[in-house]
């Protein structure tokens, strides 16, 4: 059990009495720091969380958004990567299951998935090759069977995760605004518990994940069953639609006890339960496993007895088990109860809300020992090192990775995954567009603007397909929160993307923190991960490959940022000099203008410029459009006497790459001369090579089948072949 | 409304029931393509329940049917509702399964064959060309032979099996219906649909309602179009 000290002297403190072993049990799993949020709750609360389109409501576990015409789309962002660093594919799936049950409480059909998944150096680390392709076994198993399309998401290699694996999944919900579950409750309705039975798998699963990954504790893990998640779908959806479900809520980590105190809490209301009633998986459970096992696919719902018997009819329909747990009392009181015997009597807020601690922070030591400059050998071939760096695993196809995911399914994929942002449509006639982004490498080197430009370059995808960013959700993983320089880091993360949420006026519609993300070699690197929603109206924008004289333009500044770029980690194997920084009005100015292009059907495509550089964005627009260029990179808007080597691998923010028709290339020029935004066209597309030109020299020049090659075949090769 | 073979206006109300067990996932994608796009009146049918006698062609569509649990289709192919799409292919009412749909096909036994784990071991979802090889079909009468139908594909175990006996009277009864263009999945001879003898059977791994709509197509969405116009063609409804 994980209670601390000082958390055992202040239940003594409020109850007064000796608490029974199921209470300790309850409360530890609650107050574990996955479930109690105990070491950020204080500071989350500097998020902006309210907005226009913000819908919130009591109890809702994912955020709802409206987006016109009667619709909403939910959203929800978890991660699971303890479990998953010990068994990555039960681990990932469950993620899958988790998130999807969040936004399926609120009355919402998930329509979409995305993941982040990060694994240490899968090049020369075969273990964190075993991780990585189980995982994606895993959220591919899950997400198929369950008709969800995986939409997109990231993979992202780095030592700082050996050993140990980051399984993040984001999921989107989508639904009538008039069918939202609006939790209430009242005396004498019933508690009911529907799914998957309850077993000794996930025993303390959220107290596992709230400490550092040490030994291999197998029962704390859970196993996962789609094919029992689909049938809860479709049977919440038909309950929904009878107007069966008060209010609801799904079990995830700390299993009946956190559900029941936390809708307990938050509908003011008290609840009492038999665990004798709980439909099991094996006989012999005791009590307190009841209580705490994690097992997978329940949801709680609370519905009143007139409506039980449609509720138990739509259950049997689809064969899922449904057992009457207890009733809703006034009291306010969680009372946990065997047969006649009382094994809990607790007050529901007193669980739910662990007493908050206000962590320790000091600046990190080694960022002071950080080396500010790489010295590079001046003459390199910038040819083979572009080459290198697109079949290198961070920046190489993921068409192995998506190509597992069902992403079709649903009909909805109108941008499919493997570029920017994916788009889906909605049933309302708009379409909306969703991104997850996260960058380790430059979050170390300082979390706060390495977290701003996560959630810049979310925004960047989003806009990329025309949309305009209406809600985020993020997902701050960090070390362990004792630690006073990983607590440092993770305010700093928070501060910053709480400024630019401000800014840019983007509500923070949900979230997750997961800290004690510890490998046996040391604490992860800072990784926050931002989603980025987005909706464009009418029409989708959809990227038509550049043809022979279309043209190349870049919007916004090249900067003096290497550090952190693929260029310094992969091909220098440097860590250190200045991470990128975003500057928040030439961004503002950026996406506005690159939307107005949009908007009047003045681009072709638009495409973010982030890991690699410029020169691995163009490369990609060619590698995809089957078409050469031919550009000069003298003209680009930079500081004076930047090297070569920084404008092309500097992954400095706020960049776009356009492809122009020649006809519209005059406007394009006028538009952003006028609107004073930073922008050069750079050159023109033609044949069969890349050509880099630097007073005019060739500086690089390589074929784009070479380049094809080394982009789709770079990932592939090493996960076919080992 | 329709022209009978006499003159007289009459009304058919033609019916196209699209089978839902559980785990089917892709039900209400084909749902929307029958009614929404191809204007067909369309009904769910849960597979505990029977299917009318005066149906006129019905759909089972993709998913995962009791979760692939054993193998793909196995137990769906024991849902009771198989017995009434028995009764109906002997009367030779048009049946196409897709994906999931065509494995529960085959595990009845209505379609020859099996669905073997594609030869890459994983789930596969990409888009791919289909060549159509049979267009005498109620599925494909509206397309010409040999005729190109970009869609995509997504399953695990697709990879379409006969032995050598079967397949020679695969060809003898014209019952290949399409084969990939490429190299996909190791199905044998690169099949991707088959029918029964009698042709009114169709089953295919590619998924024609992803397909068939312009916003979701990429590519080109009047072959696949044509699928589910042939289907209108056949029940001889005019719109």
């Amino acid at each position: 059990m994980s209670l601390q000290k000082h958390e055992t002297k202040h239940i003594q403190d409020v109850l007064k009495r000796k608490l029974t072993k199921t209470e300790l049990q309850i409360i530890a799993a609650e107050w574990s720091e996955h479930c109690s949020y105990k070491s950020s709750k204080k500071h989350l609360k500097m998020l902006p969380t309210t907005g226009l389109n913000v819908i919130s409501e009591k109890g809702y576990d994912s955020g709802v958004l409206d987006v016109g015409g009667g619709y909403v789309v939910t959203v929800h962002i978890e991660s699971h990567n303890h479990p998953s660093a010990v068994e990555p594919f039960g681990g990932a799936a469950t993620g899958v299951g988790g998130v999807i049950r969040d936004i399926l409480s609120t009355g919402t059909r998930p329509i979409a998935i995305l993941d982040g998944l990060r694994f240490g150096d899968i090049e020369n680390d075969t273990h964190a090759r075993w991780l990585f392709k189980n995982a994606v076994s895993g959220i591919a198993d899950y997400g198929n069977c369950l008709g969800i399309p995986t939409i997109g998401g990231e993979v992202e290699f780095d030592d700082s995760y050996k050993g140990y694996a980051l399984v993040d999944v984001a999921a989107i919900g989508f639904g009538k605004k008039n069918r939202l579950i609006k939790n209430h409750a009242c005396k004498g309705d019933l508690v009911v518990l529907i799914g998957g039975s309850t077993g000794r798998d996930g025993i303390g699963g959220s107290q596992f994940a709230s400490d550092s990954l040490e030994g291999e504790d197998r029962s704390a893990i859970q196993i996962p069953d789609p094919f029992i998640e689909k049938l809860i779908i479709e049977t919440i959806l038909e309950a929904r639609n009878e107007n069966c479900i008060n209010a609801m809520k799904d079990l995830g980590g700390g299993g009946l006890s956190c559900a029941v105190s936390e809708i307990a809490e938050s509908l003011g209301i008290g609840i009492e339960l038999d665990v004798n009633n709980v439909h099991t998986r094996e006989s012999g459970l005791l009590p307190d496993e009841i209580m705490i096992s994690e097992s997978q696919e329940r949801m709680l719902i609370i519905t009143s007895k007139q409506k039980l018997p449609k509720l138990r009819q739509i259950c049997n329909k689809f064969r899922v088990t449904c057992s009457t747990i207890g009733h809703v009392k006034n009291d306010k009181m969680m009372h946990v109860k065997k047969a006649k015997k009382t094994l809990a009597l607790l007050p529901a807020e007193f669980v739910a809300r662990a007493p908050l601690l206000d962590r320790k922070k000091t600046k990190p030591k080694y960022l002071l020992q950080i080396k500010k400059e790489n010295k590079v050998k001046k003459t390199l071939d910038y040819s083979k090192i572009i080459l290198k760096l697109l079949s290198s695993p961070n920046i190489a196809s993921k068409h192995w990775v998506f190509q597992q995911y069902d992403h079709e399914v649903g009909i909805r994929t109108v941008v499919k995954p493997g570029f920017d942002a994916s788009v889906l449509r909605l049933d309302n006639g708009k379409f909306l567009s969703a991104k997850i982004d996260g960058n380790p490498k430059h979050c170390y080197l300082d979390p706060r603007q390495g977290a701003i430009g996560c959630f810049e370059e979310a925004c960047r995808n989003v806009i990329c397909t025309g949309a305009n960013p209406i809600g985020m959700v993020d997902h701050l993983q960090f070390g362990n929160p004792e630690d006073p320089e990983i607590f440092w880091t993770f305010m700093e993360s928070l501060e910053g993307l709480t400024e630019y949420a401000k800014f840019l006026r983007i509500p923070c519609v949900g979230g997750k923190v997961s800290f004690y993300n510890e490998t046996p070699s040391g604490p992860i690197k800072p990784t926050p991960l931002i989603g980025v929603l987005g909706i464009k109206d009418k029409t989708p924008f959809l990227s038509v490959s550049p043809n022979n004289d279309d043209y190349l333009v870049v919007i916004g500044d090249t900067k003096d940022e290497l550090g952190g770029s693929e260029y310094f980690e992969y091909i220098h194997r440097f860590i250190g000099g200045v991470c990128p920084r975003v500057n928040f009005t030439d961004s503002k100015i950026n996406m506005l203008a690159v939307l107005s292009l949009i908007k009047n059907k003045l681009v072709k495509s638009v495409h973010d410029c982030s890991k690699g550089g410029l020169s691995i964005a163009l490369s990609e627009l060619s590698i995809f459009g089957n078409i050469g260029c031919t550009i000069d990179i003298e003209k680009i808007p930079c500081e004076e006497n930047l090297s070569s080597e920084k404008i092309l691998f500097s992954e400095s923010h706020s960049r776009y790459l356009l492809v122009i028709n020649k006809k519209n290339i005059e406007k394009v020029n006028h538009i952003l001369s006028k609107k004073k935004i930073a922008f050069a066209v750079l050159g023109k597309y033609s044949g069969d090579q890349i050509i880099i030109k630097h007073k005019s020299k060739n500086l690089v020049k390589f074929r784009i089948d070479l380049a094809q090659k080394r982009y789709f075949n770079g990932l592939e090769d090493l996960l076919k072949h080992g | 409304m329709c022209i009978n073979f006499i003159g007289e206006i009459i009304n058919i109300i033609v019916k196209v029931g699209v089978i839902v067990f559980p785990g089917s996932n892709c039900d209400r994608d084909m749902f929307h393509v029958l009614s929404d796009v191809f204007d067909l009146n369309t009904q769910y049918y849960w597979h505990e329940k029977g299917l009318p006698n005066n149906i006129d062609a019905v759909v089972l569509p993709g998913g995962f049917s009791y979760g692939d649990r054993l193998r793909a289709g196995v137990i769906a192919a024991h849902s009771p509702v198989i017995n009434d799409v028995k009764k109906l292919a002997n009367k030779g009412i048009p049946i196409l399964g897709v994906c999931n749909g065509f494995q529960i096909l085959v595990e009845s036994n209505l379609l020859p064959g099996v669905l073997l784990k594609n030869e890459s071991l994983n789930f596969m979802c990409q888009w791919t060309n289909l060549i159509v090889k049979n267009n005498k079909t109620p599925f494909t009468n509206k397309l010409q032979l040999n005729q190109k139908i970009p869609i995509p594909i997504a399953n695990g175990e697709g990879r379409y099996y006969v032995d050598s006996q079967l397949m020679h009277d695969l060809k003898k009864h014209n019952q290949i219906v399409f084969a990939y263009e490429d190299y996909v999945n190791g199905s044998v001879e690169q099949i991707a649909g088959i029918c029964n003898e009698d042709g009114n059977v169709v089953g295919m791994m590619p998924h024609p309602e992803r397909a068939a709509e312009k916003l979701i197509n990429p590519l080109d969405n009047k072959p696949s179009s044509l699928i589910f116009e042939s289907l209108i063609h056949t029940l001889g409804v005019k719109n």
